[in-house]
């Protein structure tokens, strides 16, 4: 039966940091994301029409905020990733050439 | 406002068609095999990987769509962008890894990964069948509508034409040469948006804007009046309902809606055909500045001049700002005849630039509304499945995350844009009252006819390219998870791909007729659907099954139903079916939720883990 990935990646020894770490951000964009829905909601989103930066009020500041930290952290993630996968990868090749 | 299409438009329009169809052909070898046909081998890069994301997220929905509600009721349209894009993350830091891990073709694939059930193969496939038709229809709704201006052609001819384009392209080379289309697509919607931006700030803010008169469209000057005045011109007062006025002169209807101060407005409608008193006319594109905020009227008029992106949404932003929104009323004249009444409303832009206009938070049931369709964004994207059937065309899962990341900065940018495009449309004139979702197009008209053109054909391929990813979608439910795998047909690898191309061509002609069916019908709403349908059915199976080891196949299977179930209930028996579809009214409803995420989402987890415990004797153990 075909019942496996289309093209075999082999195994990945970070998958468990990544999944850890992938965790930990998610629920740290959640807390921001949460954040911007609540302020909608709470007293009528009256907060949202504050001005707060060059002339901008708080409901567009948080709306490009929300995009740019997803950028960064989705940024982030990925060097941390690519950091352990490289260091696994370097430990794993050592101990098969030592084997 | 003469939208019929240009010879350049079709030109354009065509040379697009035919570089998408040799693509096709082109790739065409490489679908000899299942891997081929339904994961364009896995051979894809991350960086053109990331960019057909974006090619297959950003639909008509995103590009018409948005700009067209941000153009119409301000920031409120800017909250999808928003939900749209913070989606994203989900799929990013939760998805995207195990899903490449785990799957080999569809979704189904990685949820039962590690169960090998039918009942889970069955579940899912209907799930993916089910998301893909309601994201389908106002796809290729809205490629009647485009054609029909661009090309001058009826709705069914171009629901047809996207149709057997659409069947073509995946039939022909399946993922691979869809993941082409796509790539094509969205790297053609980054540039010519960020162009069409480039000159919205170029040409700055105005009262009077410049550049609008060669023949371009210009939204008609709101015109104003006092009862006195219109006596004065010959005008014979015969009908009043609420603050709407009906008058006629020399025979020819017109609306005024009266101000709290007294002052009449103009207004536009339409009634039968008939449109502003011309038979088969158009109404006049709408949407001007009144006045911008710390500048004289004299200044407002002569402009800003070129500005920078800040400064346009600061000036919009400004409480002395004035900006016309509007609206339709539909109303009854004395003698019984039913009218679409369209008014302008003046929004300050502390009122334009802040949530409110659509989505009230009043009362507790508009709270929960609101609440529930931010968490259907957020939790919809990562479950819808043809995003996550282009994890399987990457060659790893560290290509699947980095060809996230790239879908993230450029989908991110363009949610950006779609704020600069939304509002240039509602300071520059161009708003059909009647039909928002032309104001990209139509604001790229007002800066001429090239880019109108291109525009035009771009929109046209955001419908190709998410259409083809949704044809590839459904077709591998119907070929790979039911007939081979849940069916059991146990098909060789070329009768695979065969099965694929004929259940494409049945899923496209499905669409073409559901397009066709579904015309003149408010569909917009159906992408909401996907969204909820998708965050409920599908996204509480795949958190569990990689977070929680108890997870059972029948708890899968249980959540998926629960998920699909209660969220289309909640949604056909819900206010915005009773008023729209239903043609009753939204009290007649039998709850008051617009929104079914908020319900839908925690009952699909509870029934996982509810199914999950009764038939923990079952469990196959869950790898970590």
């Amino acid at each position: 039966m075909l019942h496996g990935p289309a093209r075999s990646s082999g195994p990945d020894p970070a998958s468990g940091y990544k999944t850890r770490l992938g965790v930990v951000m998610f629920i740290i964009y959640c807390v921001v994301y949460a954040g911007f829905v609540m302020t909608n909601v709470v007293n009528e989103g009256r907060a949202m029409q504050t001005i707060v930066f060059a002339g901008l009020n708080l409901a567009v500041v948080y709306g490009f905020g929300l995009i740019i930290f997803a950028l960064v952290l989705a940024l982030i993630y990925n060097h941390l990733c690519t950091r352990k996968e490289r260091e696994l990868n370097v430990t794993r090749s050592e101990k098969g050439a030592g084997a | 406002m003469n939208l019929h299409g240009t010879p350049l438009s079709i030109v354009i329009f065509a040379l697009f068609v035919a570089a998408v169809l040799f693509l096709s052909f082109f790739f065409a070898r490489k679908a000899k095999s299942a891997a081929g046909y339904y994961a364009a081998g896995g051979q894809i890069h991350w960086a053109v990987n990331g960019i057909s994301f974006a090619g297959d997220y950003l639909s008509a929905a995103s590009f018409l769509g948005i700009c067209g509600m941000i153009a119409t009721l301000g920031y409120d349209g800017f909250l999808y962008s928003i939900g749209y894009l913070a989606g994203w993350v989900v799929a990013l830091f939760v998805v995207a890894e195990p899903m490449k891990r785990m799957g080999k073709f569809t979704f189904t694939d990685a949820l039962d990964a590690k169960f090998d059930s039918r009942g889970i193969k069955l579940a899912a496939a209907i799930s993916t069948l089910v998301v893909s038709i309601c994201y389908l229809i106002p796809q290729m709704n809205g490629a009647g509508s485009l054609v029909e201006p661009l090309l001058g052609l009826p709705h069914w001819v171009g629901v047809i034409l996207v149709g057997a384009i659409v069947i073509v392209i995946v039939s022909a080379a399946g993922m691979t040469s869809t993941t082409y289309v796509q790539f094509l697509k969205g790297g053609l919607l980054l540039i010519f948006s960020t162009i069409l931006v480039g000159f919205v700030l170029s040409r700055g803010l105005s009262t009077e804007p410049v550049g609008l008169e060669s023949g371009a469209p210009r939204g008609e000057m709101t015109v104003q009046a006092t009862d006195s005045q219109l006596l004065e011109q010959g005008y014979a007062l015969l009908h009043t309902t609420g603050s709407l006025q009906k008058y006629v002169r020399d025979g020819t209807t017109t609306w005024w809606k009266r101000e709290a101060d007294g002052t009449l407005w103009r207004a536009q409608w339409t009634s039968d055909g008939v449109v502003n008193g011309v038979a088969g006319g158009v109404l006049e594109p709408v949407g001007r500045l009144r006045q911008i905020g710390g500048m004289s009227e004299a200044e407002a008029a002569a402009g800003t001049g070129s500005v920078g992106p800040l400064d346009f949404l600061a000036h919009l932003t400004h409480p002395e700002t004035r900006i016309e929104q509007w609206q339709k009323q539909a109303v009854t004249d004395e003698k019984g005849a039913k009218y679409a009444v369209y008014t302008p409303k003046m929004v300050s832009g502390t009122d334009q630039m802040k949530p409110g206009v659509k989505f009230k938070v009043h009362t507790t049931t508009e709270k929960l509304n609101f609440v529930s369709l931010m968490m259907a964004l957020f939790f919809g994207t990562a479950a819808l499945p043809h995003i996550l059937i282009r994890y399987y065309t990457v060659p790893s899962p560290a290509c699947a995350r980095k060809s996230t990341i790239v879908a993230i900065a450029s989908i991110g940018f363009f949610y950006v844009l779609t704020l600069f495009m939304g509002l240039g449309a509602a300071v520059n004139g161009t708003v059909n009252p009647a039909d928002n979702n032309m104001s990209a197009p139509l604001l790229a008209m007002s800066f001429g006819g090239v880019l109108f053109a291109i525009i035009s054909a771009i929109a046209f391929a955001t419908v190709l390219g998410t259409v083809a990813g949704l044809i590839v979608a459904a077709s591998g439910a119907v070929a790979h998870d039911l007939m081979d795998r849940f069916g059991r047909m146990d098909l060789s690898d070329r009768q695979k791909v065969r099965a694929g191309k004929i259940a494409a061509f049945a899923v496209g002609i499905v669409a073409i007729v559901l397009g066709i069916v579904f015309r003149g019908v408010n569909v917009s709403f159906l992408v909401g659907w996907a969204f909820a349908v998708a965050a409920s059915a599908n996204l509480p199976a795949i958190l569990m099954l990689l977070f929680w080891p108890r997870t059972t196949a029948a708890g899968i299977v249980a959540s998926i139903i629960v998920g699909i179930v209660s969220s289309l209930g909640i949604i056909l028996t819900g206010p915005e079916m009773f008023a729209g579809p239903y043609g009753l009214t939204a009290e007649q409803a039998w709850h008051p939720l617009g929104q079914p995420g908020i319900i839908s989402i925690p009952l699909s987890f509870l029934a996982l883990i509810v199914v999950s415990l009764v038939t923990k004797n079952r469990r196959v153990a869950v790898e970590a």
